[in-house]
C-alpha cells in the first residue's frame, strides 16, 4: 500500500507549512542532505531495515520538535503489518533505506503544540498509515485523506520538510494533530493497535459499499490480519459472515473463536457451487496471487467484491460473471482520518480488537520471518514500551 | 401444448401462424430463407409486423456458436421495430397501428425479486428473443423475420415521430449503455464520462452522454475516428489509447467510463483515467479473459462493474428519452439478402455504426 512520496514540488497549505519552510531553510541550501541522525533536533531510536534483506536492527535517528499543531507521542505498542514486510524488502520498488517501518502505533501523549485543543498530555492515542496530506484537495475536503495525491505515509515517505518519515518501530513519534486518533478508555492498547491499519482497511470499504446492513451476507476471503478483523466487524454489523479460505484447518477457529457463520474451502468445488449467488458482498484480503473468478460466482446479482489485498500478478477478470450479474469489482486503500476515528470508536463500543501475539522488539526479525509464512494468529504487536531501549 | 412427450414440442405443432425469416443452420453462421411459425396471439400478446431489425454483434456470436449455446436453426435479431397488427384482450398499452419494438427479452418469471424490481434482465428465468427455450417448450426466433408475437410487458412503445429504422438499434445497443449510465449517475450534467470503443454501443453512449449534459471523451485505438467522434457525434475530446502522452494528460479526470470494447485490450491504463471512486462499466464481452492489476483499483477506490442490457421499464424510459432528445443510431440500411455480407463486415467492425435490415421492404417469402 506504500506509495512513493515524491512531494518535492507543490503548494502546501497545511497548518504547519511555515514551520516546514523554516526547517527546510535550516537544512541548508544546496548542501548535502543531512543524515537521518542529524536533521531534526530531538533524539529518537528504533529498529530500521538497512537494505532489501529486510533485516532490522537498532537505529538512532531524530524527530522534529513539537510544532504548533503537533502531538508528541511516547510509543507503547506497534503492530506489524504485512506492508511493513513488503516495504522493508523493497518488494514495491520504492524503499529508501534506512527504513523504520510501523503504522499501527499506539502510545501516550507527552507534549502538545500550542494550537492543539483536542489532545492532552497523558491521553492514549494512535497513529495509522497517514501522517500528512495536503488538506486542501477535493479528496481531503471530503475526509478521504487516504486518496490525497500528496499523501505522506507514516514511514518511507518524503515529508514536507524534505526528510524521510520514520514509523512506529521506535520510541516516539511527532504527528500533526489532524492525523492522531483518540483511543477510548476501554479499548486495550495492544489489541487495538492493529485496527489502525488492518481495522480501517476493512471497515472503510464495508461502510462505503453498504456492507454494514444487518441480515446481509458478507464473504471474507483470507483469514489473516485483515480477514479476522473483517469477520469481527461483519458480525458486529449484524451480518451473516462466511469465511472463504484455502485452509480447511482454519474452519474451527473461524466459527468457534471468531464467530463466523459458515466456512468454505475455496478448492472444494461442491461447497463453492452450493454457495453460488448467495453473497451480497465479499471482502478479499488475500495478497497472494489467486483466481478471483470462483469468488465472483459467490456473489448475488449486483453483488460487490472489494479487493483490499494487492496481488502482484494481474487479476483475471471474470467478465461474463460481472456482466451477466451486474457485479462490481472494487478496490480500497485504508480510509480517511474521520473514518478511522469512527472505526476506533465503533470497535471500543462493540469490544472489537485484534487477536495478537505480543512480542519484544528483540523478536522482530523472527516475527517477520514467520509473517512471510503467515504463521501468526493474527497480528504481531511489538511491546515497544517494555522492550525497546536505546542500543 | 400438452403433446404427451418429453421432447420440446416441434414449433409447427404448437404455433399456428406461419412466419418467414432468415436463419443460420450451422456454425458457419451463413443465413438463408427459413419458414417457421409463431404462436397465435394470446390475451396478453401483441403481434408485430416487423419493419426493421438491427444487426447486433451478439447475433454474429450466436449464429457462429461462439458462446457454445446455439441451437440451430437460429433466427437472430433483437432490435426489432414494426407495427402492431393484433392485440390480445387484456392488452392495454398498445392498439393496432401503433409502432412497437422488441429488444433482447421476450419473457421472464414475473415473480422473483429481480422481476419485481424491474430487473427482468437478471431474472434467472429470463427468456431471450432468440435461441432460448420459451415457456411452452419451443425455441424462440428473433427479428430477422416478418413478424413476432410477444407478451405486452416485453414490447416497447415507439413514440409518434420516432424514426423506426434509426431507433431499432436502441433496443439493444441503446439500453445496454443507457442502463448503467443512469444507475451510476453518469447522467448528471457536468460529469466527465469516457467512452471506450466507437462502434454500435460506443456511438450511442456518446449521444446519450451529450444528451445528459455530460462532458464526453472518446477513447479509441484508431486515430482516424477522431474527426468523426468530435465533429459528427459531438464528443468533447478524443484520446488515442495507445498514445501514452495523451492518456497521461487525462489521468484522474473522468467520473466514469463506459467500456464497449469486446476485443481483447489493456484495461489497466483505462483505470488511470478515472477520478477517485470512479467506475468503469464493462458492457463489451471479450472472448478471452481480460486482466487488470489490482494496485490501480486500490489506490483510488475505483471499481469495475459489469452491466447487461436493462429492464423493461428502463427500456421504455430510454426510448422515450431518446425520442425527446433526438437520440438515434447512425445506421446503414440494408436489404435482407445483404445480410451475410453485412455479418462479414460486422466481424471486421466495418460499419458506421449499425446495420439495420429493411425487413418491411425487402424480406419476402421465397
Amino acid at each position: 500500500m506504500a506509495v512513493g512520496g515524491s512531494c518535492s514540488s507543490h503548494e502546501y497549505r497545511s497548518p504547519h507549512h511555515s514551520d516546514r519552510k523554516k526547517a527546510m531553510a535550516e537544512l541548508g541550501n544546496g548542501k548535502k542532505q543531512a543524515s537521518p541522525e542529524e536533521v531534526h533536533p530531538r533524539k529518537a531510536f528504533g529498529w530500521a531495515a538497512r537494505d532489501k534483506s529486510g533485516v532490522l536492527s537498532p537505529f538512532a535517528f531524530s524527530r522534529r520538535n513539537t510544532g504548533a499543531d503537533d502531538v508528541t507521542i511516547k510509543i507503547l505498542y506497534c503492530g506489524i503489518c504485512h506492508s511493513d514486510l513488503h516495504t522493508a524488502k523493497n518488494e514495491w520498488s520504492n524503499a529508501i533505506y534506512p527504513m523504520v517501518p510501523g503504522h499501527e502505533i499506539v502510545g501516550v501523549v507527552t507534549e502538545v503544540g500550542q494550537n492543539v485543543q483536542n489532545f492532552k498530555v497523558g491521553e492514549k492515542v494512535g497513529v495509522g498509515c497517514i501522517v500528512n496530506s495536503c488538506l486542501s484537495c477535493q479528496n481531503c475536503n471530503r475526509d478521504y485523506e487516504n486518496y490525497c495525491p500528496r499523501i505522506i505515509l507514516t514511514y518511507n515517505s518524503l515529508d514536507v520538510d524534505g526528510t524521510m518519515t520514520y514509523g512506529g518501530y521506535s520510541n516516539m513519534v511527532v504527528v500533526n494533530q489532524h492525523f492522531v486518533i483518540r483511543f477510548p478508555e476501554n479499548l486495550p492498547l495492544d489489541k487495538g493497535a492493529p485496527l489502525l491499519c488492518a481495522g480501517i482497511t476493512v471497515y472503510s470499504p464495508l461502510k462505503e459499499h453498504g456492507l454494514d446492513v444487518p441480515g446481509k451476507h458478507l464473504g471474507v476471503v483470507g483469514l489473516g490480519g485483515l480477514g479476522h478483523v473483517a469477520v469481527k466487524f461483519g458480525k458486529a454489523f449484524g451480518m451473516k459472515v462466511t469465511v472463504i479460505s484455502t485452509s480447511a484447518k482454519k474452519e474451527k477457529e473461524a466459527i468457534e473463536r471468531l464467530g463466523a457463520d459458515a466456512f468454505l474451502v475455496s478448492s472444494n468445488a461442491e461447497q463453492m457451487q452450493a454457495a453460488m449467488g448467495t453473497m451480497d458482498g465479499i471482502i478479499n484480503t488475500v495478497s497472494a496471487d489467486h483466481s478471483i473468478a470462483p469468488l465472483a460466482f459467490l456473489l448475488k446479482t449486483h453483488g460487490k467484491m472489494i479487493m483490499v489485498g494487492a496481488p502482484e500478478k494481474p487479476l483475471q477478470l471474470p467478465i461474463f460473471s460481472l456482466i451477466l450479474g451486474g457485479k462490481t469489482l472494487a478496490g480500497s486503500c485504508i480510509g480517511g482520518i474521520k473514518a478511522t476515528q469512527e472505526m476506533i470508536d465503533f470497535a471500543a463500543k462493540n469490544n472489537i480488537t485484534a487477536d495478537i501475539e505480543l512480542i519484544p522488539i528483540s523478536y522482530l526479525n523472527e516475527a517477520m520471518e514467520r509473517l512471510t509464512k503467515a504463521d501468526v494468529r493474527y497480528r504481531f504487536v511489538i511491546d515497544i514500551g517494555n522492550s525497546l531501549t536505546e542500543a | 401444448m400438452e403433446n404427451g412427450n418429453n421432447a420440446a414440442a416441434s414449433p409447427e405443432e404448437v404455433r399456428r401462424s406461419p412466419a418467414f425469416g432468415w436463419a443460420a443452420r450451422d456454425t458457419s453462421g451463413v443465413l438463408s430463407p427459413f419458414t417457421f411459425s409463431r404462436r397465435k396471439n394470446g390475451e396478453n400478446d401483441v403481434t408485430i409486423k416487423i419493419l426493421y431489425c438491427g444487426i447486433c454483434h451478439s447475433d454474429l456470436h450466436s449464429v457462429k456458436n461462439e458462446w457454445q449455446n446455439s441451437v440451430y436453426p437460429i433466427v437472430p435479431g433483437h432490435e426489432i421495430v414494426g407495427v402492431v397488427t393484433e392485440v390480445g384482450g387484456k392488452v392495454d398499452r398498445f392498439k393496432v397501428g401503433d409502432h412497437a419494438g422488441v429488444g433482447c427479452m421476450v419473457n421472464s418469471c414475473r415473480s422473483c425479486h429481480e422481476c419485481a424490481g424491474h430487473h427482468e434482465n437478471h431474472c434467472p428465468g429470463m427468456i431471450l428473443t432468440y435461441n432460448s427455450t420459451d415457456v411452452d417448450g419451443t425455441v424462440t426466433y428473433g427479428g430477422y423475420s416478418d413478424s413476432v408475437v410477444v407478451e405486452e410487458h416485453f414490447a416497447v412503445r415507439f413514440p409518434v415521430g420516432m424514426p423506426l429504422d434509426r431507433g431499432a438499434p436502441l433496443l439493444c445497443a441503446g439500453i445496454t449503455v443507457y442502463s448503467p449510465m443512469k444507475r451510476f449517475g453518469f447522467d448528471v450534467p457536468g460529469k466527465h464520462i469516457g467512452v471506450v470503443g466507437l462502434g454500435g454501443l460506443g456511438h450511442v453512449a456518446v449521444k446519450f452522454g451529450k444528451a445528459f449534459g455530460a462532458k464526453v471523451t472518446v477513447i479509441s485505438t484508431s486515430p482516424s475516428k477522431r474527426q468523426e467522434a468530435v465533429e459528427r457525434l459531438g464528443a468533447d475530446a478524443f484520446l488515442v489509447s495507445k498514445d501514452p502522452d495523451e492518456m497521461k494528460a487525462a489521468w484522474g479526470t473522468m467520473d466514469g467510463i463506459i467500456n464497449t470494447v469486446s476485443a481483447a485490450h489493456e484495461v489497466t491504463p483505462l483505470l488511470s483515467l478515472l477520478k477517485t471512486f470512479g467506475q468503469m462499466v464493462m458492457v463489451g464481452a471479450p472472448e478471452k479473459p481480460l486482466e487488470i492489476y489490482a494496485f490501480p483499483l486500490l489506490l483510488g477506490g475505483k471499481s469495475i462493474v459489469g452491466s447487461i442490457i436493462g429492464g423493461m421499464k428502463e427500456t421504455q424510459e430510454m426510448i422515450d428519452f431518446a425520442a425527446e432528445h433526438n437520440v438515434t443510431a447512425d445506421i446503414e440500411l440494408i436489404a435482407m439478402d445483404y445480410v451475410n455480407k453485412a455479418m462479414e463486415r460486422v466481424a471486421k467492425a466495418d460499419v458506421r455504426y449499425r446495420f439495420v435490415i429493411d425487413i418491411g421492404n425487402t424480406l419476402s417469402a421465397a
